[in-house]
Parts: structure tokens; C-alpha cells; sequence
């Protein structure tokens, strides 16, 4: 059987991929936010999951506005990086895996969440610079990649509680897969961001540092947070944490915190990551 | 006429909801466009000429020309389709944020290098009237 083993999250800032693009890693700016994932890149290469499911968002790049799922899973063998504008990232294409991923498409929607299911779609930033983060810049990404998107560009998005319940969602499809599977689930976006307007630059680094704490030990009481107070506390594009509530949807109620970072600024951002074990 | 909503309250955000969705469909429909790079080349060819093409309002073409991002904003537009007009124009999130803040970018970068700004004094309408 297909088994969960653990969750993290990260931003998913596109100026990291621009930095890693344009070789700037090492310039003083952006030292710290790579040295931030250092612990992690080896605890996932010592890991080595099977298949890593991926929450983002698309960012207007897959699906325009002239369809818009709440929650879509990506089904296709392969998943190429989007032009987002100055030409595609020069990072590998993204493997799928559709066996795992009808699966679960079919388990959730049995289980009244009806998920759009995508056969065709190019990935963006939101994708990619997780598994940069992660992975570095292999030229294969080390494992296959399921894509989760959740819209958090129209409003509404889901909720958090919704968000929450589809990670349990994805935990009881996993576990029903036959064939025996480590799976990895990832949320990304946020955290606390503000990208348009004359509040552009908000961060909150006390509302960041206390979801930290509730993710590991309280998220139902993170369920509970509304669209409003999102908007207003952590930025209106702060909202996509609601993702991460899906990656701790599918984790246990008990889980050992092995790592976190927190980081401000990377450009108009305040970059979080934590990674969670299942107990 | 324009429901009120509850987070029209938060000063300095335009949140992307169903009017402004409607509103800037055209417009965010022709900054898609401009993922492929056929589509930039004309646009850059003519810019005008280009926007024809598509069915928004005289007023959100003319704030596209100007690239009046707020201006866009107010009209519709969304951040995450407008990046892929300021992408187009080899503009970075953060260069377009600046402006967007009518700060130097300069000081918005040394704003965002001193922890970004706080949520205090700007989570509603009332605090920024206070500080005029």
C-alpha cells in the first residue's frame, strides 16, 4: 500500500527562479535563502520519496480566466515549464505520475471532492522553484511530480477548512493505492505578501511565526482563520497559505516538527518553510 | 452599482472578485496573450495597433500604453496576468511593486530589506485617514 510519510511547505517566490536562472545564488542577497534550505535538501535526498504530490497555485499561466477550477489535479505523463512571459524556465520538464494521480482524482471525487482532472498543462514558478529549493538544479527532477492546483488568484478561494479536508482527502486516496508507494506532499505559496496596490510590501511576521506554531500543534485552530482576516493580516496574495492547510490535511493529527525557516525579505515577500514527519 | 464588501476596508488592496473579474476580462485576457512570444513581438512591433485586437475600454488601453498599474488595477486588471505584461517588458514583482507604492525603488527595496511593512496603521481605511 501506498503509504504518507511527510508533508512540507514552501514559498514558491518566482524572483528565487530568476536568481537561481541568472546564476545569483551566491550574491549576499540571496546566500541566506539558499543556506535556509541546505538541512533540507539533504533530508529529502536521504528520504527519497516515490512520488511528491504538489499543492500551488497556477499564476495565470495554465488556466486564464476563461476557466477557473477551485482544485484541479494534474493526470498527464509530463507537465513542461510555462513561458510566463520572458520565456520558459531552462528547468527539466515535470514527470507526472497518472496511475497515482487517476487515483486519487477518482478517490477524492467518490469522496465528494469533485476535482477537475488535467491532462494537459504547463507548470509555472509556483511548481518549480519548490523543487529548485528542494532538489537544486538536477538535470531530472529526482521523483515524479503530482500537481494540486488550488485557485487562489479569483476570489473566493477555497477556504482553509475546505483546503484542510481535501489534504485528508488525498491522505485516504494514498492509502488505498496499491502498490507500495512513499509519498511526500508539498504546500506551497505565501507566506505573509502583499504583490498590488499602496500596501504592496506587507509583511507579518507575527501572524507568519504564530501559523508556524499552529501548523504543527493546532491546524484545525488555522481552519478556522477566514478569507478577511488573510487578506487583511497576511497580505492579499498571503491568502495562498490556505495550501498549506492542504499538506497538513493529509499529514497525521501528530506530527514531529523537524525543521523551519523564516526569511524576510525575498522580494516583495516573507518566505516560510517547515518541513513535518508523521507520528 | 458596486456592492459594498467587507475587505473593501483594507486600504491600499484591490481584491480580485467577481465584478473586478468581469470588469477586466479583456484586459487580463490580452496580458495572457503575451506568454507567447509570437504575441510579444507584435505587441512590441505596435502596441497600440496590437491592443485593438482586443474588446476592453479605451481607458484600460490607455493605462495599458502608460503602464498605470494601479490604473489597471482599478479597471480590473489582476497582478497575476499584469506580470506578464511587466515580464514582457523584462520588469521584475518588485519593480513593479515599488511603483505601484509610489515609492523610489530604492526605498522600496530598503523598506523590504528592513522587514517589509508592518500590518500596523495599515489594516483599514480609518488608520490611513487618520494619517492623512
Amino acid at each position: 500500500m501506498a503509504e504518507l510519510f511527510a508533508g512540507l511547505t514552501t514559498s514558491h517566490v518566482p524572483a528565487i527562479g530568476a536568481a537561481i536562472d541568472n546564476g545569483k545564488t551566491n550574491e549576499p542577497y540571496w546566500q541566506p535563502v539558499f543556506k535556509g534550505f541546505e538541512f533540507s535538501k539533504a533530508w529529502l535526498e536521504k528520504l527519497k520519496p516515490d512520488v511528491a504530490i504538489v499543492v500551488y497555485n497556477d499564476h495565470a499561466s495554465a488556466f486564464s480566466l476563461e476557466i477557473i477550477p477551485t482544485f484541479a489535479i494534474g493526470c498527464a505523463e509530463e507537465f513542461p515549464p510555462a513561458d510566463e512571459g520572458w520565456g520558459a524556465r531552462p528547468v527539466p520538464v515535470v514527470k507526472g505520475h497518472p496511475d497515482l494521480a487517476w487515483h486519487i482524482a477518482q478517490s477524492a471525487i467518490l469522496d465528494e471532492f469533485d476535482m477537475t482532472i488535467v491532462n494537459k498543462m504547463e507548470v509555472d514558478h509556483g511548481l518549480t522553484v519548490p523543487l529548485n529549493l528542494m532538489c537544486g538544479t538536477p538535470k531530472e527532477w529526482p521523483f515524479p511530480v503530482i500537481p494540486i492546483c488550488v485557485n487562489v488568484v479569483q476570489y473566493p478561494p477555497p477556504t482553509g477548512h475546505r483546503c484542510y479536508m481535501l489534504g485528508q482527502a488525498i491522505r485516504r486516496a494514498v492509502e488505498s493505492f496499491d502498490k507500495d508507494l512513499r509519498v511526500l506532499v508539498f504546500g506551497t505559496g505565501g507566506m505573509s505578501h502583499q504583490l498590488q496596490g499602496p500596501r504592496a510590501g506587507l509583511t507579518n511576521q507575527q501572524f507568519d511565526y504564530a501559523f508556524l506554531d499552529r501548523l504543527t500543534q493546532d491546524p484545525q485552530a488555522l481552519t478556522k482563520i477566514t478569507p478577511l482576516e488573510y487578506l487583511r493580516e497576511a497580505g492579499s496574495e498571503g491568502i495562498e497559505l490556505v495550501m498549506w492547510l492542504v499538506m497538513r490535511g493529509a499529514l497525521n493529527d501528530k506530527v514531529e516538527e523537524i525543521y523551519r525557516f523564516h526569511h524576510i525579505p525575498v522580494s516583495n515577500t516573507a518566505l516560510g518553510h517547515i518541513i513535518l514527519e508523521n507520528r | 452599482m458596486r456592492q459594498p464588501q467587507p475587505y473593501d476596508d483594507i486600504p491600499g488592496t484591490t481584491v480580485f472578485d467577481a465584478e473586478r473579474s468581469r470588469q477586466g476580462y479583456h484586459l487580463n485576457q490580452f496580458c495572457m496573450s503575451l506568454m507567447k512570444p509570437e504575441n510579444r513581438a507584435a505587441f512590441r512591433a505596435n502596441e497600440a495597433e496590437y491592443l485593438k485586437a482586443w474588446p476592453m475600454t479605451e481607458a484600460q488601453r490607455q493605462r495599458v500604453l502608460a503602464r498605470d498599474w494601479n490604473g489597471m488595477i482599478a479597471l480590473g486588471g489582476n497582478i497575476y496576468f499584469l506580470a506578464k505584461l511587466f515580464s514582457a517588458d523584462g520588469k521584475s514583482f518588485q519593480h513593479v511593486a515599488a511603483i505601484m507604492t509610489g515609492a523610489t525603488q530604492e526605498a522600496y527595496a530598503q523598506m523590504m530589506l528592513n522587514g517589509g511593512r508592518s500590518p500596523e496603521g495599515n489594516r483599514s481605511l480609518a488608520e490611513w485617514k487618520q494619517r492623512g
